[in-house]
């Protein structure tokens, strides 16, 4: 800043029209711009540049999601064990205790708890980041920043539930006398893939959801089937073989036999992991060149 | 010198359809998908009617460090204006170069939650508004210190006055480091010495730090004195460009159209499911429309609408502004105790005479079921003058400052 004028300077001055601000900005114009708003139209690329200059909003908002979701609730964080132990005890009465469902040499409810751990993590943040956008509405209208990072705090927000839900099946395995085995070093590989996974899928409902308010109400539904689509509750092994690409097909197959395969110490089946983790990339860019695509009337729809 | 902000050709197009109903169900789509070759036949043509051109060919630039109002009555396009620089929505055609970072504040408290103290909220907003939280934590004392909240830092916003919320909002956005500001109609809110603060932050962030800032307002005297240029926008047009006591001047006189009556013919009737709008008049008392309402004059302003509700329990209220943007009244009816039958009706009110001073006002129009679900809105439905109706001996025009001019009744008498 070479000078300051003084107000009576400035009044002196007396704007004409075209009168051009003085040298006391210090700021250097790029030679070109650094944004050129102009209508898109088809697919957009993804910009990650931008994303990465936001990472900061999306640790907070993630937070937010964790600090408000059990804001004046009486048990708190408990409700993050709640949820896959009692569908557990639930479990082993009717499949385990009842219909005597096979678990491949594991006490059923430990078996059963270790399908869940990662299925509820996956169907609350399919949940919540399908709800996110249209949930968040007063940001999509009023600012500007990487849509993207919305539905993906909303997955992010629900790791910690996970830990916290892990913390029990530690307990667990320790009362039935499961040790674990050095399998548990591929978890945080297994974390990211569900991740991204449910990052993918909710970040496409989302999106759809901005448009079509149908997604609020067959989301629920379709998490329902895809938990008994999902070896969760049964072992893979109870599929007949030639049915099995079928069950193969869905990405969390893979994903939660590695989950039991990592917590039991017992082999990975590597090509249902392979699978499962092609079509969870397939899944993640497709809806994020989709939600790329999209995301420029969210805020005209929403 | 080169701008920082190069505006070419802008237009952005909203089908009027899609504002009435927010979101559409997939069933509606596709039912309209396999409806619209159907319709097209029918009609021979597609129709186009329901397209609105929110801004239409607008081309302007902004220099570095300057300071420029945006101004035009409600609907002008002002607001899509600020949308589209803040990359908020995108344009239907037109181009814009931005040379420097935009910070734009559109709503104060953008993104506050109710349930986090104050001291989350400020990391929250900051980084919604694009800021590090390095940066965030560099400035935290100043944005406390200008927001006067210390004792509230860590109680959660929901227990703040709307006063400190205010506050404490701005203080975190007037704390941007963009080389461009957008700044929408954040002063509406916040008493008055708060906004005279706000007001003096603006002015230094461009006088002292350079930084170019655009302003809408409906604040007259605020665009005269933060401004040094206006643009003034009227039906997505831009239509006025100079400096900004120009620019007020000419928004101020006549810059925007009278409309002391409107008529709707059937397809262009305003409204929707619920009620339609097909009459609006504001009128002297005992004069025919058009002729001038005096200060002296009662006035009378009348809605004919169609209730598409069964004995819905309608209301009707009016908002009067004048052109200074101030909310000069919120007025409004019951239409029938037991409920409002299907069809058509006319409601009307006398507005006293010797209460409004001289100036020009509008009235926006809204429908409300049970006093609390709004059916629709109208904004700027009626314009209209009014003028001074005392008989004076001088010569020159002269218009009393203040909102109101009411007759009073004065009696002097000789204190003992």
């Amino acid at each position: 800043m070479s000078f300051i004028t003084t107000k009576e300077n400035q009044t002196a001055v007396a704007a004409p029209p075209a009168n051009l601000p003085n040298a006391k900005n210090d700021y250097q114009l790029p030679e070109n711009p650094l944004v050129v708003i102009e209508p898109r139209s088809g697919w957009v690329p993804l910009n990650l540049r931008e994303f990465w200059q936001y990472r900061d909003l999306l640790y907070i908002l993630m937070m937010r999601d964790i600090k408000v979701r059990y804001k004046q609730t009486l048990l708190g964080a408990l409700w993050a064990i709640i949820q896959p132990l009692f569908t557990m005890l639930i479990f082993t009465l009717f499949f385990g205790k009842l219909a005597g469902m096979p678990s491949d040499g594991i006490p059923y409810p430990l078996f059963a708890y270790a399908g869940l751990l990662p299925w509820t993590f996956f169907s609350n943040a399919v949940t919540n980041s399908g709800n996110s956008l249209v949930g968040n509405s007063s940001l999509i209208t009023k600012i500007y920043f990487p849509r993207m990072i919305i539905p993906m705090a909303s997955v992010a927000s629900g790791l910690l539930d996970f830990l916290i839900a892990f913390g029990l099946l530690v307990v667990l395995m320790f009362y039935y006398s499961v040790g674990l085995s050095i399998n548990i070093l591929i978890l945080p590989f297994l974390i990211i893939l569900t991740s991204l996974l449910a990052i993918g899928i909710g970040m496409w409902m989302s999106a759809l959801n901005v448009k079509f308010r149908d997604v609020r109400y067959a989301l629920p539904f379709l998490i329902q089937i895809g938990m008994f689509a999902t070896p969760i509750i049964y072992p893979s092994s109870l599929v007949p073989d030639k049915w099995r690409w079928l069950l193969a097909l869905n990405p969390l197959t893979g994903q939660i036999e590695a989950y039991r395969s990592a917590f039991f110490g017992r082999p990975f089946d590597w090509f249902a992991l392979g699978i499962s983790t092609v079509l969870t990339l397939a899944i993640l860019f497709y809806a994020a060149f989709t939600f790329r695509r999209m995301e420029k009337s969210f805020a005209d729809v929403v | 010198m080169k701008p920082i902000i190069k505006v070419e050709n802008l237009s952005k197009n909203y089908v009027l359809g899609g504002e009435q109903k927010p979101y559409s169900t997939l069933r509606e789509s596709l039912v309209d998908a396999a409806r619209k070759p159907l319709k097209m036949l029918r009609r021979g043509q597609s129709k186009d009617t329901n397209n609105f051109w929110a801004l239409r060919d607008v081309n302007f630039e902004v220099m570095p460090g300057e300071v420029v109002g945006i101004i035009g009555r409600n609907g002008a396009g002002k607001s899509t204006l600020l949308k589209i620089l803040s990359r908020i929505t995108e344009p239907t055609s037109g181009r814009i170069e931005l040379y420097g970072r935009v910070g734009a504040l559109l709503e104060v408290g953008t993104g506050f939650h109710p349930e986090l103290t104050g001291r989350e909220n400020i990391f929250l907003n900051g980084a919604i508004l694009g800021m590090r939280q390095a940066e965030i934590a560099r400035k935290f004392d100043e944005i406390v210190d200008f927001a006067e909240i210390e004792q509230f830092l860590d109680t959660p916003v929901k227990h703040y006055s709307s006063g400190m919320y205010t506050r404490l909002a701005f203080a975190v956005a007037a704390n941007l480091e963009p080389e461009v500001l957008i700044v929408d109609e954040v002063l509406a809110v916040g008493d008055a010495v708060f906004q005279k603060k706000c007001l003096g932050k603006m002015k230094s962030v461009s006088d002292k730090e350079g930084r170019t800032v655009l302003f809408v307002s409906h604040n007259m005297a605020a665009v005269k004195s933060i401004c040094r240029r206006g643009i003034m926008l009227k039906s997505g047009s831009l239509e006025f460009e100079g400096d900004s006591i120009s620019a007020v001047d000419f928004y101020m006189q006549g810059g925007s159209d009278l409309s002391s009556f409107q008529d709707w013919t059937e397809t262009e009737m305003p409204g929707n499911d619920s009620i339609k709008i097909r009459k609006a008049s504001v009128c002297a008392k005992e004069k025919s429309i058009g002729e001038p309402i005096l200060t002296s004059d009662d006035f009378v302003f009348e809605i004919e609408f169609y209730n598409n509700i069964d004995n819905g329990d309608i209301d009707v209220t009016w908002d009067l502004m004048n052109v200074q943007g101030i909310h000069v009244a919120h007025i409004g009816t019951i239409c029938a105790q037991n409920g409002l039958s299907r069809g058509w009706h006319k409601t009307s009110a006398t507005f006293p005479r010797n209460l409004l001073n001289t100036e020009r006002y509008t009235f926006s129009v809204q429908f409300g079921r049970n006093q609390r679900e709004l059916l629709f809105r109208m904004e700027d439905i009626l314009t209209f003058d009014i003028e001074d109706g005392i008989q004076r001996s001088g010569s020159s025009f002269h218009k009393f400052p203040g909102v109101i001019h009411p007759v009073c009744k004065w009696q002097t008498i000789t204190a003992v």
